[in-house]
């Protein structure tokens, strides 16, 4: 594998590690529960743009499996005081399962139609949680305090939850940078750029985007069995969140589309101005508005998104920005 | 179960069900015409909620006479959306439309609740009831159905009897040709997003009168239109109407032997699986 | 032999766009098929290749039956092809697009030999200096070399040609048909279609020729221009039999 050899690519993980180590070598609480966010949306991101910006595949309710991974994760934790490293482990295998047993069927569907399904499903899988007693209906599951006591405390649990979301994400972007580079990204992108002309020259394009979509459920799932983990209380209305996964797609849109950095620097743009708008006197109000708006200019102007923009703008760039 | 129960449902089903065939026909049309899924139409059917709510309890206009009012905002609205938010777009692939018509519904989703925060509403309208036997049907909705029907026929004849109406029509069904034959067709699209957006928004001020909503409720009613769009065939108003019919029954009518939360498990099951077997609707042609 | 199509039809609905069609290409040979525009020449393409399986009949890949098998099948087993109208990975770099071919074709080879081999072709087509543009900002002559180059990339055993010179100014052609020469050359099968007459009559073995989804005649060029089936066929269009009886270049 020639990407393990690629000095970008080490480089960019050991970026992302050292920033995530900041907060606990300070110690900081509020800092770490921000840089976990972040995280979370920058595995969202990534993942969606595994199918979406690669394959050309817009997944609108990715979510699905972010809820889905956290919901059987939470189920095992709750009812078979499963270790939560196994729980999570197994809901992102669980998400991967659903995921391909969907794939099948949805990624024949092209453009809209595509787009169309990923929303029913989430709406179809959000409303079966909700009415779905074992799993708590639409009051959802919530953990006692002694759970946490397994891992010392819910004050340690907090700390490895924030390990594991580190860990979690930079396997996702280490996936994401492997699959880019390699030959079965190539494969992606062309069938991204014309799936005919692909098949033409030899892509089975069936089987190509089911392993995608596959690959591209299994990280947000995990996250979502991190996230419940920690929060102590899973609900339908915050697992199958539609808004989420338009959020990740904007985060994509944002940082560049089709590009490994991309997702990231989005992500942590998106947040980042969220943050400062949501405790901006001025803005407070209106940061769905001013986030609208911004999405809006992006779309229009800069449609690769700042990595895009700058790939395309420096052949410098190009060499080291993947 | 009683018969009469039965028949309550059914009259109560088809009349929503005409209210939500005209507000997914909004969403349809535009599709037809410029294969744009407008991810911003529940918001134009909240405006279409707010805008009867405000004139009807601030300047105390019955709710009914503000339809001019809202046709004109309705159009207006869709017009303005589609030369700032996708004119520059519109021969880019879907991601981009998608997302530039999502960006419309937060800043309007937004604004709205700065404006009108999410707390529920109502309109305070009754127009009495008809009594037939044991089954009793509101005015309201009667009021609702006369005018989502003579709204659907007045749109029929401007698309089939009208210049205006006929160049939509050509432009959806070749864009490139209607320019050779010297149409506008960038005017053409804005006034088609226009209507879209009146529908909707006429659909807004309907659903008023009969339930209470909050700055939300339009962007669950759109993927309420997502369902009933792909059950009819993408781009075929005829078939958003029935498609808001069949919708409209099966709320109703279901709520009789399952409970209601399940509504939409059923209604989600039937818009995948539409969409994977007959993918250009139940009335389209079977794709191959 | 190494490709026959045996009585295949095609109908789309109420079109038969071919009908009971039968032909046989040989090893090395540059294989000519002709005929007036909707003649169902590219259906024919299409139904070889895969994209759509025939109504009826049977089709032969070096002994094998391929009916009805996808087109990345036949892809793999040594078929490559080009489209009329090209079809480039618009936002995929020039050596991306002949790696992608590489990648995927009948040697399904791993990137790095894959990358290599789309170096080698690049060269072979003279598209070296633009291997770093993206595929989308070449003109129409390099956009139809890159199209070539990627079917080449695959290694195939036969390459089917769908107007590669269309759209070309006469230098342009001459170039390409130096390739299409390189390419025989190297053991190639070529089936090409064409509707410049001098280039087909000068570059193939044999000809076919099809009118309305049917075959109407089959021979060296020679036979097949003194064809009376194919003088009447042509002279639909007197501007084109004109040309065609002269074979001069259009």
């Amino acid at each position: 594998m020639k990407t393990l050899k690629n000095i970008s690519f080490w480089l960019l993980l050991v970026v992302i590690a050292g920033v995530a180590v900041v907060p606990i070598v300070q110690g900081n609480v509020s800092m770490r529960e921000d840089a976990f966010f972040i995280l979370m949306l920058v595995i969202l991101a990534s993942s969606t743009n595994i199918i979406m910006g690669y394959t050309g595949y817009v997944s609108f309710g990715h979510i699905v499996y972010f809820g889905t991974g956290g919901y059987v994760a939470f189920y095992l934790m709750q009812t078979f005081q499963w270790h939560f490293v196994l729980a999570a482990l197994v809901g992102g295998v669980a998400a991967s399962l659903l995921a391909f047993l969907l794939g099948n069927a949805v990624l024949r569907l092209r453009g809209a139609y595509f787009a169309l399904s990923t929303i029913g499903i989430n709406e179809a899988v959000r409303a079966f949680v909700s009415n779905f007693e074992p799993l708590g209906g639409s009051i959802g599951m919530f953990f006692n305090f002694s759970m946490y006591d397994a891992y010392g405390g819910a004050k340690n649990a907090g700390q490895l939850a924030y390990y594991a979301m580190v860990v979690l994400a930079l396997m996702t972007i280490a996936a994401s940078f492997l699959i880019k580079k390699s030959k079965f990204g190539l494969g992606l992108m062309s069938i991204r750029e014309d799936q005919d002309a692909s098949m033409v020259l030899g892509i089975n394009p069936s089987r190509m985007k089911v392993i995608t979509y596959t690959i591209s459920a299994f990280f947000p799932a995990i996250a979502g069995a991190i996230f419940f983990f920690k929060n102590g209380l899973i609900e339908p209305g915050p697992a199958f969140e539609l808004h989420r996964s338009v959020e990740a797609l904007v985060m994509v849109m944002l940082g560049g589309f089709g590009t490994v950095t991309g997702p990231i620097v989005g992500a942590v743009v998106y947040e980042r101005l969220r943050g400062f708008l949501i405790t901006n006197e001025t803005f407070s109000n209106f940061h769905l508005v001013i986030a609208g708006a911004m999405l809006l200019l992006i779309v229009l102007f800069v449609p690769a998104g700042l990595v895009g923009w700058l790939r395309l703008r420096f052949a410098a760039v190009r060499r080291f920005l993947e | 179960m009683n018969i009469e129960a039965l028949i309550a449902s059914t009259f109560d089903g088809l009349m929503l069900g005409f209210v939500f065939g005209l507000m997914a026909m909004g969403l349809t049309l535009i599709f037809g015409v410029m294969k744009v899924i407008n991810l911003g139409h529940g918001p134009l059917i909240a405006i279409g909620m707010f805008a009867v709510l405000v004139m009807s309890q601030s300047l105390g206009i019955n709710p009914y006479l503000t339809l001019p009012v809202i046709i004109v905002i309705g159009l207006l609205t869709g017009i303005v959306m589609y030369f700032v938010a996708l004119h520059r777009v519109i021969n880019s692939p879907e991601l981009t439309t998608l997302l530039a018509t999502f960006s419309v519904n937060m800043m309007i989703t937004g604004l709205m609740t700065v404006i009108f925060s999410t707390s529920p509403r109502g309109l305070d309208v009754t127009l009495g009831s008809l009594q037939f036997g044991r089954v009793t049907i509101l005015g309201t909705r009667v009021a609702a159905v006369v005018i989502a029907v003579v709204v659907t026929i007045a749109l029929y004849f401007f698309l089939y009897r009208t210049r205006q109406g006929k160049s939509i029509r050509a432009v959806a069904n070749n864009r490139g040709a209607a320019e050779l034959m010297g149409i506008n067709s960038s005017w053409v699209l804005g006034l088609s997003f226009g209507i879209g957006a009146m529908l909707a928004m006429i659909s807004g001020m309907l659903l008023a009168t009969m339930f209470s909503f909050t700055v939300l409720t339009g962007n669950a009613l759109e993927t309420k239109s997502f369902v009933i769009v792909v059950l009819g065939g993408l781009g075929n108003p005829t078939g958003a109407l029935f498609g808001g019919i069949i919708i409209g029954l099966l709320e109703s009518i279901t709520t009789i032997f399952i409970p209601v939360s399940w509504v939409p498990v059923l209604e989600f099951v039937v818009f995948i699986m539409i969409l994977l077997v007959r993918p250009n609707g139940i009335f389209g042609a079977r794709s191959s | 032999m190494i490709l026959s199509v045996e009585n295949v039809s095609k109908r789309f609905g109420g079109l038969q766009a071919l009908d009971k069609v039968t032909l046989s290409v040989n090893e090395g040979e540059i294989f000519g098929i002709i005929g007036p525009n909707g003649a169902g020449k590219t259906t024919l393409f299409n139904t070889i290749n895969g994209v759509y399986p025939p109504t009826e009949g049977r089709i032969k890949f070096r002994g094998e039956d391929v009916t009805g098998l996808p087109p990345f099948d036949l892809s793999k087993r040594g078929l490559a092809r080009t489209y009329q109208v090209v079809r480039p990975l618009g936002e995929l770099t020039v050596r991306e697009n002949v790696t992608v071919g590489a990648c995927f074709g009948r040697e399904n080879l791993p990137l790095e030999k894959a990358e290599k081999v789309a170096d080698e072709i690049l060269e072979f087509v003279g598209l070296t200096a633009r291997n770093d543009m993206l595929a989308s900002k070449l003109n129409v002559a390099q956009k139809k070399r890159l199209e070539m180059a990627r079917a080449l990339a695959a290694r195939p055993i036969l390459i089917l040609l769908d107007e590669v010179l269309a759209g070309l100014n006469p230098q342009e052609v001459a170039d390409m048909l130096g390739v299409v020469r390189k390419i025989r050359e190297q053991g190639v099968t070529i089936i090409m279609i064409e509707h410049l007459m001098h280039a087909v009559m000068n570059l193939s073995d044999r000809v076919f020729v099809l009118d309305y989804g049917a075959q109407i005649a089959e021979g060296t060029p020679q036979e097949v221009s003194n064809h009376p089936k194919v003088i009447e066929a042509y002279l639909g269009d007197p501007e084109v039999a004109k040309r065609f009886l002269e074979g001069t270049p259009s």
